[in-house]
């Protein structure tokens, strides 16, 4: 519709007020993915060995249980929820699977199945108790978040599990055909694949977005918003279980502290891949490109011979600096529409903000 | 306030028989109990738990730590924000003591105490600027400065340790000493704690903290410089845990790189099972003062009830999601009731 004439009625959406090449490289998406390639190309020219085939394979390897927990986060992180326990999660699955091979004799995919079925009562407990009991998911699963880490440790007590089948470990560490690429990557890409479609392109994913900007209007226009979350934890749960067999079989160990602090690590990269704290906003393509940036800066930093301090250092400035730039990019344009259309009133509804208060 | 009608009839009930009631119906009493089972069963057990030297000085010692930070915490999280960088601050402060120590010998002790709250204060400057300026969710920013944080410390200390060695007899001392029993570390947490505890209860600056926690808006209109409260609460959360650097140092002389790493959950755990709202506007510090108790003391206590250690972590979650379950039954109790006497009226 075309209601030029009609100024009264004509409300201006932020996110439509541009045209549309402007709102299709102008974004966060575009803009991290941008970084990326930047990021990749420089350090390609100019850090010794980053340009050698193993470089990459080790940046797929060390970044893929991150790039899984990332994905079902992306989601959970739009509705305006969080969920802190996957990295415990991730070691559960990882002590699990490995004492049902080493001391029951269980071939893998029968562990594996049985931890990624844990993977599915880790997220189920989250997800009834943040959506059905309506408890804030910061604290409940900072709660299972010691809860599942406990449970690890209880199983396995002081010790440290390695010896698994050399077969499967082998499969793991393998190259897809002759390039750089390891073999993980196509799981990481089905899935990406899967939640991207998920996200972008179902009635579940739009429900995903609506419930992350109102959850109380997401339910009134139809959208089940407890299955909803419910489906989203057990996703992120039983995701988490899957990068907990991956990691068991590259490092060959599992011990107490397999994967400890890895949940603030998912945290960041998808923040810092676009995703607003409050939900309803972000995409997993940014998401993806925030994960390997990092990814790409740490290698990088590490081939110039630089320790982890540094990375930390450059993950947490670049993080808040991702979110600063955000909220000035707001400001600047919400302030540059106000002086637009000075004589009409009605601001442009804010996205995503308002409290993460928003109780079901 | 010179009006002569009263807005709300005083209560009929004596004040000393609401204040009974009162603190038996409190959330706190609740967790205060559950420590003081725990306590209790841990003695019966093996007396030598409380009633020995050593096991009395523990019990109060350890958690001296953790009640610094989770008061610091506490206040952070009553104006519906959150700090995840106070293990890293704690860290830092950590290893800047025992600098200050290795590099000026001979330096007053109280001077290093000043130094490590002006330090963690300046840490927690950069957090509050960051939130209140820039409007950023705390929660990212502090993830964010979590990190540089702690990079900044990896980059300085690097594999470089402080040891005992290092630091004064007189400033190890003080891990150990007892005024009245009562170690001197955990006499300046409950200091902390008694002054905090009546800021934030009586001051006109505490009550707007928890209006701010409430309903930040709200507040906002009703006119409370809630930038200016929510920016010295977390100046208040960064002076603490500096001033908990300190303390870690006197307690365990030694500081790494990994000093207060983790410490960030548990700290927001403590104020949760203290009973305080994790979206603000709720709970007492004093609640929070107990969560520390209990979350140290049953780590303590639970090898001696036979329960391996091992699973202390799982305690901790059970404990930590019982007690958001407790408050949320609370809560819906209390709406029924004002729902009730509403409909009675």
């Amino acid at each position: 519709m075309t209601t030029t004439t009609a100024p009264a009625t004509e409300t201006t959406y932020a996110a439509y007020a541009r045209p549309l090449w402007q709102r299709l490289l102008l974004n966060r998406t575009t803009a991290m993915v941008a970084l990326l390639v930047v990021a990749y190309v420089y350090a390609y020219n100019q850090v010794p060995f980053f340009s050698g085939k193993l470089t990459l394979y080790f940046l797929l390897m060390d970044m893929a249980p991150i790039l899984l927990m990332a994905l079902p986060m992306t989601l959970v992180i739009v509705t305006g929820e969080i969920d802190l326990s996957v990295a415990s999660t991730l070691g559960l699955s990882a002590v699990v699977t490995g004492l049902l091979i080493h001391d029951h004799g269980f071939s893998l995919p029968a562990a594996a199945l049985v931890a990624l079925v844990v993977g599915v009562l880790a997220g189920l407990l989250n997800g009834v108790l943040v959506a059905y009991v309506g408890l804030p998911s910061l604290a409940v699963t900072i709660g299972t978040l010691a809860l599942y880490r406990g449970i690890a440790v209880g199983l396995i007590g002081t010790k440290a599990i390695s010896g698994m089948p050399a077969h499967w470990k082998d499969l793991v560490n393998r190259h897809i055909g002759t390039s750089s690429y390891p073999l993980v990557v196509i799981p990481i890409v089905v899935l990406a694949a899967l939640f991207a479609l998920l996200l972008h392109l179902t009635p579940f994913g739009r429900g995903v977005y609506e419930i992350g900007l109102n959850a109380e209007a997401a339910h009134f226009s139809g959208v089940d918003v407890r299955r909803t979350k419910l489906v989203l934890y057990v996703l992120s749960g039983v995701v988490s279980a899957f990068a907990g067999v991956f990691y068991l079989l590259r490092f060959d160990s599992a011990n107490t502290d397999t994967g400890t602090g890895l949940e603030l690590q998912v945290i960041a990269a998808v923040l810092l891949g676009g995703v607003s704290i409050f939900g309803g906003r972000g995409d997993l393509i940014g998401v993806l490109a925030g994960v390997l940036l990092i990814g790409v800066l740490s290698s990088a930093l590490r081939l110039q011979q630089t320790g982890s301090d540094v990375i930390e250092i450059v993950i947490g400035v670049l993080l808040v600096l991702s979110v600063i730039s955000t909220q000035l990019l707001d400001r600047v344009r919400s302030v540059r529409g106000r002086l637009r259309r000075t004589t009409r009133s009605a601001p442009a509804p804010e996205v995503g903000d308002g409290s993460r208060k928003v109780m079901s | 306030m010179s009006t002569t009608e009263l807005l709300v009839e005083p209560s009929r009930v004596s004040p000393v028989q609401r204040a009974v009631v009162g603190a038996f119906r409190s959330r706190e009493f609740a967790i205060a109990a559950v420590l003081v089972l725990v306590v209790a069963a841990a003695t019966f057990k093996s007396s030598s738990f409380v009633f020995s030297h050593d096991g009395w000085r523990d019990l109060l010692l350890s958690p001296s730590l953790l009640l610094l930070v989770a008061i610091g915490e506490m206040v952070v999280i009553v104006t519906r924000n959150v700090d995840l960088s106070v293990g890293s601050t704690l860290g830092l402060s950590a290893y800047l003591t025992g600098r200050l120590f290795t590099d000026h010998p001979g330096i007053p002790i109280l001077l290093v105490f000043v130094i490590g709250l002006v330090f963690g204060a300046l840490l927690g400057c950069i957090n509050g600027l960051l939130v209140t300026v820039f409007q950023v969710p705390a929660l990212v920013i502090t993830l964010g400065t979590m990190y540089a944080f702690r990079g900044a410390l990896v980059h300085w200390a690097g594999s470089k340790q402080i040891y005992a060695s290092n630091l004064p007899d007189s400033f190890q001392n003080l891990g150990t000493e007892q005024i009245l029993t009562i170690p001197v570390l955990t006499i300046v947490g409950l200091a902390v704690l008694v002054l905090v505890g009546y800021y934030l209860w009586n001051a006109r600056g505490g009550r707007e903290l928890y209006a701010i926690g409430s309903d930040p808006e709200a507040a906002g209109l009703y006119g409370l410089p809630v930038a200016r409260r929510v920016f010295g609460a977390f100046v208040v959360c960064g002076a603490l845990a500096g001033l908990a650097g300190v303390v870690q140092d006197a307690r365990y002389s030694t500081a790494t790189s990994s000093t207060g790493q983790g410490l960030e959950l548990q700290a927001v755990a403590a104020v949760v099972i203290g009973g305080v709202a994790i979206f603000g506007g709720s709970g007492s510090v004093y609640g929070a003062a107990i969560g520390a108790f209990l979350l140290i003391t049953i780590n303590a206590a639970l090898p001696i009830l036979g329960i391996p250690e091992f699973w202390q972590n799982a305690v901790v979650g059970v404990l930590i999601l019982g007690s958001i379950c407790l408050d949320r039954f609370l809560a819906q109790r209390r709406t029924h009731r004002l729902i009730e006497s509403r409909d009675d009226a």
